[in-house]
């Protein structure tokens, strides 16, 4: 009797239940798992699709016309992924660094006292916000086509920098031997930099003395490895490009594809950006500001010291989650042929070996470790944060 | 968007039944149409005009296709696919054939899991450039921008021929034929390179064909052909035969105007159904092939019809030419 008791309490028991409710859904995602994949390997194996990863060593053979590292037909598959690899996090990076500044920007104007310019700027955030941003990377890449000139009518500024239809045509700065000191320099003066800093926040701890640091910032950072490149005699030259034959050969070329997609990207990301930080700085109390004003505070210290830090809190997380999205976005230059990891790997390269199933798998693992870091970078930020403002 | 596609297509290759596998023609037969895998638009292979009826030499073998299984040419669901989205399309089952400019490969051939059933136009890679560029042969080409599709064997073909002759060029590569051509119309790049027949197809549809020359360099061999899945052999002969049925009957002569005569050679009346039970082989009724030749007609009158001399597109017969007019068209018996 009191044994059956205990089993009956047992079942009843809400912990054994829950344990037991998580137990059969692991096992119903497993099997739907499990059976997916047979599934999928018996149809592979029954069509006898051609399997395994062999096919990232052979050649690739057909042409890409960006990439960072050093890439002809000859290269293999694997270089292919490592080329668009490097195309996506290019985007990714230069698409947040615009994206940021644009989104600063137009936030702040949005609450700016001024009419016209906070009726600009919330314009800017609908037009740019309602409009898929697919549209809008087709939208700038046809237009910069029909717009810009041809080659041979290159819009020309001082001879160094070319726009045509092909892209804008910079010249590259070429190292010479003995530029690696510069570069030490550079590190150097960044160094020397936290270490100056250091000591003139510990002497106004110690002192209530404010020293202010930025010109001695500019002059270790920029002002000692420009020192050494011109105490080497300037070990760099630059490479011009110039008009040779159909395009402009030499110097550095941003293409019209690339331009296309990182503009998109910032743009439209933009709008989200300032929206989280135009809610961040609302976020802070008004009692905060007149308390600030009220304890002396200029108004730019009070912005620094008091608005700011409480408004990041609110806008950061928000902001990080964008990052993540443009990235994920930049997978749509594949429309306009921007040899990123989608377009070049998971689509032409899926393309010519057919392995669907690998090569989805690869490109899908690296969007999902992007999403990863980034997350784990909104969580390490977010602990920062909490911790500093409570 | 076309990742979705393309993640979907895959995941729909993971849970399809094994049913898929064979049964093309039983599948076929219950939906009462034919899903035939097309190009996005070529003028003369595959495209669809304002009323969104489709025409093209390709068009017809997924015509033939119809006309053989459900005795009617217009049974034919189309699906229009980008060079990148067409195997993926016919290995996952979303499409029951494939007809659409593809060149027949081994690679294709042996490790997709997809057969080619036979070629209905012979062609080969070409280049074609703005008239005002003043160039005549492809060996000028060194330092150009060349539009290609990406996902083709052009983009293969280019790499391979630049390499050997030591020519230089940039890329700019595009997913859809509309984005290739607008790259071109744009002067984005100097050349366009692709089968020849897509040049002239594609020439036809700019503003003034005449401002633009095709380059007399043919650089490798483009078969082109249908393509099924591997696996179902019964499918594999009906579209194999289909078109076999068409380039048979132009041999003979028959076309859609006379395919009721009755006459006294022997295999006319086999390949009209009207004698002998080779129906009973591919497992269709006996009047397949003729409703191949009444609906859809024989090989010269899709030819001539769609992209011969007399249309915009204006393409000679040349090597298309039956193998007893010097070409090298020729369909094995139909005995
Ligand atoms: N025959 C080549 C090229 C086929 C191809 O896709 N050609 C392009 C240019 S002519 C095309 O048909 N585009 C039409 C479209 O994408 O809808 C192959 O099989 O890879």
């Amino acid at each position: 009797m009191k044994k059956d008791n205990t089993i009956i309490s047992f079942l009843n028991n809400n912990e054994t239940r829950a344990i037991a409710f998580q137990v059969i859904t692991l096992l119903i995602i497993a099997f739907v798992f499990y059976s997916g994949i047979d599934n999928l390997i018996a149809n592979i194996e029954a069509r006898e699709i051609h399997t395994g990863f062999a096919f990232l060593s052979n050649r690739a053979g057909f042409d890409i016309n960006e990439s960072m590292i050093a890439y002809t037909p000859e290269h293999s598959n694997l270089r292919v992924f490592y080329v668009g690899l490097i195309n996506t996090l290019v985007v990714a990076v230069v698409g947040i660094v615009f994206a940021t500044i644009i989104g600063l920007i137009i936030g702040i104007a949005r609450l700016s006292n001024n009419w016209l310019i906070s009726k600009l700027a919330g314009g800017y955030i609908e037009l740019f916000r309602n409009i898929p941003i697919l549209i809008q990377i087709l939208f700038w890449y046809n237009i910069a086509l029909i717009t810009l000139p041809s080659p041979r009518g290159s819009f020309n500024f001082f001879d160094s920098v070319f726009i045509n239809k092909r892209g804008i045509y910079v010249p590259e700065p070429v190292s010479e031997p003995g530029f690696a000191w510069v570069l030490i320099a550079f590190v150097l003066g960044i160094i020397l930099t936290v270490f100056m800093r250091r000591h003139f926040k510990k002497k106004h701890d110690e002192t209530g003395i404010h020293t202010r640091t930025i010109g001695y910032t500019i002059g270790l950072v920029l002002g000692l490895p420009l020192v050494v490149f011109l105490l080497l005699g300037s070990p760099m030259h630059l490479d011009y490009p110039s008009l040779k034959g159909f395009n402009f050969q030499g110097g550095k070329t941003f293409s019209p594809e690339f331009l296309a997609l990182t503009f998109s990207l910032s743009v439209y990301t933009a709008t989200y950006i300032a929206e989280a930080i135009r809610s961040g700085i609302e976020a802070v109390d008004k009692g905060q500001k007149e308390a600030a004003a009220a304890l002396g505070l200029t108004q730019a210290q009070s912005l620094k010291l008091v608005v700011l830090p409480q408004a990041l809190r609110v806008a950061i997380p928000p902001t990080i989650n964008q990052y993540l999205n443009l990235t994920k976005n930049s997978s749509l230059a594949t429309a306009i042929g921007y040899p990123e990891l989608m377009a070049a790997f998971g689509g032409t390269v899926l393309n010519q070996v057919g392995q669907a199933v690998e090569i989805l798998g690869m490109t899908m693992a690296v969007y999902l470790v992007i999403s990863l870091c980034i997350s784990l970078l909104l969580n390490i930020v977010n602990k920062k944060m909490s911790i500093k403002g409570r | 968007m076309k990742q979705l596609v393309k993640f979907s297509v895959a995941s729909v290759l993971a849970l399809s039944a094994f049913a898929v596998q064979a049964g093309t023609l039983q599948d076929v037969q219950a939906n009462g149409s034919v899903k035939c895998g097309v190009s996005k638009g070529l003028a003369g292979f595959s495209a669809a005009d304002s009323s969104g009826t489709w025409t093209g030499i390709d068009v017809d073998v997924c015509r033939a296709v119809a006309a053989a299984t459900l005795g009617d040419a217009t049974a034919v669901t189309f699906v229009p696919l980008t060079a990148k989205e067409r195997f993926t399309a016919l290995q996952s089952g979303e499409i029951d054939m494939l007809s659409r400019n593809t060149t027949w490969t081994i690679t294709r051939d042996a490790s997709l899991g997809l057969n080619f059933a036979g070629v209905n136009y012979y062609d080969g890679q070409g280049f074609m450039v703005k008239a005002s560029l003043g160039i005549d042969t492809a060996y000028d080409l060194g330092g150009a921008a060349v539009c290609i599709q990406a996902g083709t064997t052009t983009e293969l073909n280019l790499a391979d021929w630049a390499k050997s002759n030591g020519i230089e060029y940039t890329s700019v590569v595009s997913d859809t034929n509309a984005q290739t051509t607008a790259n071109y119309d744009a002067g984005r790049c100097d050349v366009l390179t692709t089968d020849a027949s897509g040049l002239y197809s594609q020439r036809t549809a700019t503003n003034d064909p005449s401002e633009h020359v095709v380059l007399p360099e043919i650089i490798s061999k483009e078969p082109l052909g249908p393509v099924v899945r591997q696996g179902d052999d019964q499918w594999f002969n009906i579209v194999r035969w289909s078109l076999n049925a068409m380039i048979t009957a132009e041999e003979i002569g028959v076309t859609s105007a006379t395919v009721d005569v009755v006459s006294n050679n022997p295999e006319r009346e086999r390949l009209m159904g009207r004698s002998g039970n080779t129906h009973e082989y591919v497992g269709l009724s006996s009047d397949w092939t003729y409703n191949i030749i009444a609906q859809v007609g024989n090989y010269a009158e899709s030819f001539e019809r769609n992209i011969g001399l007399s249309t915009p597109i204006g393409i000679a017969r040349g090597v298309n030419a039956l193998w007893t007019n010097g070409g090298i068209l020729y369909s094995a018996p139909f005995r």
